[in-house]
């Protein structure tokens, strides 16, 4: 597969891998594909005190594509208010790094790892309106 | 390398520049890094060895006539070429060269034995087995005949991808015409008991065929002694042009098929038209060469993959092999990396190409059948990456190949949510995926 360039250095140099504590109530933590699908995305966001998200980081198993996807996703969600990276689309995600039409399915996991991560920080914030 | 193929790889320059693909024609003290891309995709396909190459030349443009032109010089000296091309891939089987007939490649040696031989028996025997992991053009062919109303039993395999003799034996029928068993697998190198499953098919009654592309001149094979009724052989998976193939059909007892391809009657009306002469010199040149080296290559591949197994295991852990270790290809490695998929793998390896298992690298974006035909969980099939060695393949090549494989594994296993999960004893079996 002759992939782009910015695909390729997301690939070779891939942003913000690594990990948070998933115990930090700052921190959101999303999960998302499956070992048997042969894509996994774990993409993790701190939320600062401004509501904007101060880092991501994110560690993926999976192809080029979904390695540079999530990259991307970690990159573009920093400094965003929550719903701000969450209006986030794959389809911008495949435009940026030319996906090829048989990878767009990595764009769509990573779209759907910044939500995750995104609902998981806000489950852990609802206690002031969960319902008695 | 022999001090043959060596030469040849060095000596022509015919080929021009980068040669093999290979390091040895650098041959200057102190260098470590072979020449790259480095090929380890041999099972996929070979280089046409040089001196098949020089053999066929003069078969386009100076001996040219068609063989089958009787009564002048330029067919006669052609025919005389065929023939003895016939005689070569005869000899490395233990057949006799009215056994061999002339085919484009495999897959329709593959087609001629499996659709000739059902069709020509299916109004008395109309029941043929074959295995899952056969290539595509078996398992395709078989289903397209069962739409022709025959039946088609796949049977599975065991673990370590060989045929359970006792599930064979069983699958038999007083309606079975043929069974179609390869020799030795495309993905996992392993090789199946060719003699057992002989024996077995004479015994019934039923016709023996094996898909021997990956096999010929990798490994002993004697139609004889193995009492095989149908083998197929593949020019371009053994230094031999590509384009080119042939079917070894029985004469004692006779083998009776339909011909797929009608027209002129050539090679005995089982597959008419032209012989492509200097295709046929190559196979044969192919046959020649294989069946003087195969004794010395066998030995030294087994060794450089074995070398290259060790040194990639030694240096990283959870790494499984696919397949048999012992009844194998010399020259196949299939390996599974767990908690690395394979073919961002690839992407990290990209100055050795070697193919995958992985779903991500096929365009249906399914895992590889074979794989999962032996119990490889799905993930792990994802993960696997497959090494083809071959005649050309240097030391050297696969020193650096250790190194690349455990560089990126490792990077990629700290990019790995699922090896960050291993290390924190998580059991990932136990997690439910959502899916997406």
């Amino acid at each position: 597969m002759s992939y782009s360039e910015k695909l390729l250095d997301h690939y070779d140099n891939p942003r913000n891998v690594g990990a948070l504590d998933k115990n930090d109530p700052t921190v959101g933590t999303g999960l998302v594909g499956a070992p048997a699908c042969g894509d996994v995305m774990k993409l993790q966001i701190k939320v600062g005190a401004d509501g904007r998200i101060a880092d991501a980081k994110f560690k993926t198993f999976g192809c080029g594509s979904a390695i540079a996807s999530s990259s991307l996703a970690t990159e573009w969600i920093k400094g965003k208010r929550l719903d701000e990276a969450e209006s986030i689309k794959n389809t911008e995600i495949a435009q940026h790094l030319s996906l090829p039409p048989v990878k767009i399915h990595c764009s769509v996991l990573a779209e759907d790892a910044i939500k995750a991560a995104i609902r998981d920080y806000r489950e852990k914030h609802k206690p002031a309106e969960a319902a008695e | 390398m022999n001090a043959e193929a060596k030469k040849a790889a060095n000596g022509n320059d015919k080929l021009g520049n980068g040669k093999l693909g290979n390091g040895t024609e650098r041959g200057g003290a102190g260098r470590n890094r072979p020449h790259t891309p480095i090929y380890l995709d041999y099972q996929a396909t070979t280089p046409t060895d040089p001196r098949v190459v020089e053999a066929m030349l003069p078969y386009f443009t100076e001996k040219f006539g068609n063989p089958h032109s009787r009564n002048h010089p330029f067919g006669w000296e052609a025919e005389e070429a065929v023939e003895k091309a016939r005689e070569q891939v005869a000899a490395i089987i233990g057949a006799d060269p009215r056994e061999i007939v002339f085919t484009s490649g495999a897959t329709e040696s593959n087609n001629l034995a499996i659709k000739g031989v059902m069709r020509f028996h299916k109004d008395r025997k109309n029941h043929m087995i074959t295995l899952v992991t056969e290539h595509k053009c078996v398992l395709d062919s078989a289903r397209h005949l069962e739409m022709e109303g025959v039946e088609v039993t796949y049977l599975p395999v065991q673990q370590n991808g060989l045929v359970d003799m006792t599930v064979l034996a069983a699958a038999i029928t007083p309606k079975t015409a043929l069974i179609s068993i390869m020799a030795a697998n495309n993905e996992i190198g392993v090789i199946q008991p060719l003699a057992e499953i002989g024996k077995l098919c004479r015994t019934k009654g039923v016709y023996f065929h094996t898909d021997a592309a990956q096999a010929v001149g990798k490994i002993p094979l004697d139609v004889e002694a193995m009492h095989i009724d149908l083998m197929s052989i593949s020019g371009h998976k053994i230094y031999g042009p590509k384009g080119m193939g042939a079917l070894y059909v029985r004469r004692k007892p006779r083998v009776r098929l339909e011909a797929l391809i009608h027209g002129g009657g050539q090679e005995r009306g089982m597959r008419s038209g032209t012989l492509p002469t200097p295709l046929c010199v190559g196979l044969g040149e192919a046959c020649a060469i294989a069946m003087k080296e195969m004794p010395a290559e066998a030995e030294r591949l087994k060794a450089l993959r074995e070398r290259l197994y060790e040194g990639i295991t030694r240096r990283l852990p959870e790494v499984f092999l696919n397949g048999d270790h012992e009844n194998r290809l010399p020259g196949n490695l299939n390996l599974s990396f767990a908690y690395v998929e394979g073919e961002g793998l690839m992407m990290g390896i990209k100055d050795l190409s070697v193919s995958s298992g992985s779903a991500c690298t096929s365009a249906s974006l399914e895992p590889s059948y074979v794989l999962r035909a032996l119990g490889v969980e799905e993930e792990l099939a994802h993960t696997s990456i497959r090494f083809g060695l071959g005649r050309f393949t240097t030391e050297e090549e696969i020193d650096y190949a250790i190194e690349q494989v455990v560089e990126a594994v490792s990077r990629l296993r700290e990019l790995s949510p699922l090896w960050e999960m291993a290390q924190e004893g998580i059991d990932i079996k136990s997690i439910k995926w959502a899916e997406h």
